[in-house]
């Protein structure tokens, strides 16, 4: 037994959930999946006093359809129901391509989507890809609740605007327009190993085929999900030949992203990778937009 | 960081089946689900190798989904049920799976080998005709130091003919 002794809740309601992180505030962590607080834990890493438990309340997984044809999932919406749902299959295409390359097989029968958001890792292909969507939060506290889109709710390395006692209930991805493609693509060293780089990009043609509207989000390329406006509004306007796909994963990969040096990965060979990944994406996202009438 | 005063820690009743027991015993929160089945109930079977969840070889069944068992607490497992590798098989009756291991050779130290058959017991329950990519993915996430993996991979493709075979001549 390794990690260092805490006391523990396993409240069955959100709103029971929301009094003891109110009562605890910054001495209590929320417990959704636990797979990356948990090996944090026993490392001794983290010592919290106090876990909130999460898996108790039912009310927290769910997939369903919005009104707008997009998707609201709950927080406590485990990785591998995400990753067989026909839903998101068939609504968020780039969702359900995204999920099979999260962790392994072992972490997402158990890893929330909640959990994965709440942690921030800038490493993390949910946090990416919810921005790279234009994805919301919904954000609950004892006093009430509000909405933030996902490109804002990152702040930092592993940091959130969560306050000590919001939890995120809710999360929001609308579906994607028509004529718009996407594509995510990453480098590991082993499979399923956390990328050394990964790009997000989703672009919009219009009825001629030229790029009407791009986003592209980088992960492992900064201290949170890395959007490249510049290169994205480079794009918008312009036929997406080879030439401008190169040029715009050129910028971002130069100028956009603040990637690190680390054992695994020169901060020079990161860029590298993510202009090639980003060039590819483009590609990618271009084509499927072109085929999608 | 937050310092707590050292205090006797407060254990919690937990009621969990394993294997098909339920066992009700009071745990510290911090105790991993792994460390409970070794420690608490003497199931040697679920190996622990790196307790941080990379390696695999903690893997279990709960609720029949593959969980690393090093990132459940015990007291998560609280009203669900838990099926280690001591619960797939005995030796003179043992899993299909188990079975394929040892006649395509799918083990060598053997130090993975519960965690890897735990995975693709949920793995073929899921999926009972896997390619070979497919096989592969659903073996990501557990490593082995010995085989090189060929075997293993040739042992799940054995087990998934010999299952498919079983099922389709149910009467012997």
């Amino acid at each position: 037994m390794k990690p260092a002794p805490f006391d523990y809740r396993a409240p069955t309601t959100v709103e029971e959930a929301l009094s003891h992180l109110a009562e605890h505030g910054y001495d209590a962590k929320v417990l959704a999946g636990g797979q990356s607080l948990i090996p944090m834990m026993n490392f001794r890493l983290v010592q919290p006093a106090m876990l909130v438990d999460l898996n108790n309340i039912p009310d927290l997984a769910y997939i369903h359809a919005d009104e707008k044809g997009g998707l609201r999932l709950g927080a406590l919406t485990r990785h591998h129901q995400v990753e067989v749902d026909p839903l998101v299959a068939a609504q968020i295409p780039l969702l359900h391509e995204a999920m099979p390359k999260i962790g392994y097989p072992q972490i997402r029968s158990r890893g929330t989507l909640g959990g994965s958001i709440s942690h921030a890792d800038p490493s993390a292909e949910l946090a990416a890809v919810s921005v790279a969507l234009n994805g919301r939060f919904r954000l609950r506290s004892p006093k009430g609740e509000r909405w933030v889109p996902a490109q804002d709710f990152f702040v930092g390395l592993f940091s959130t605007v969560l306050e000590p006692d919001e939890l995120l209930v809710e999360v929001a991805l609308p579906t994607l327009p028509a004529r718009t493609g996407w594509s995510i693509l990453e480098v590991a060293r082993r499979r399923h190993d956390f990328a050394l780089v990964g790009v997000v990009a989703v672009v919009t043609l219009d009825g001629k085929g030229v790029c009407q509207q791009a986003r592209m989000v980088f992960l492992s390329a900064g201290d949170r999900p890395m959007m490249a406006h510049r290169a994205a509004d480079l794009l918008a306007g312009q036929a997406p030949t080879p030439e401008a796909l190169r040029a715009a994963a050129e910028l971002a990969a130069s100028d956009e992203i603040d990637p690190s040096s680390d054992i695994h990965a020169t901060a020079e060979f990161r860029r590298h990778l993510a202009k090639v990944l980003a060039r590819r994406a483009l590609d990618q996202a271009c084509r499927r937009a072109a085929e999608k009438k | 960081m937050a310092t707590t005063e050292t205090t006797m820690p407060k254990l919690f009743e937990l009621a969990v089946t394993v294997n098909g027991t339920c066992h009700e015993q009071a745990v510290e929160p911090r105790t991993l689900l792994s460390d409970f089945l070794r420690h608490d109930l003497g199931l040697t079977g679920t190996h622990v190798g790196c307790e941080h969840g990379v390696c695999g070889a903690c893997t279990v069944l709960l609720d029949e989904e593959p969980v690393r068992s090093c990132l459940v607490f015990a007291v998560q497992a609280h009203g669900h049920t838990v099926t280690t590798v001591e619960g797939l098989g005995v030796i003179d009756q043992l899993h299909p799976v188990q079975e394929a291991f040892r006649q395509a050779h799918g083990v060598q130290c053997g130090f993975c080998t519960p965690g890897i058959l735990t995975t693709v017991v949920a793995f073929l329950a899921e999926n009972p005709d896997p390619g070979e990519e497919e096989i592969r993915e659903a073996l990501s996430g557990n490593l082995c130091r010995c085989t090189g993996y060929q075997h293993i991979v040739d042992a799940v493709r054995l087990a998934a003919q010999n299952m498919k075979t079983a099922h389709e001549q149910p009467a012997r």
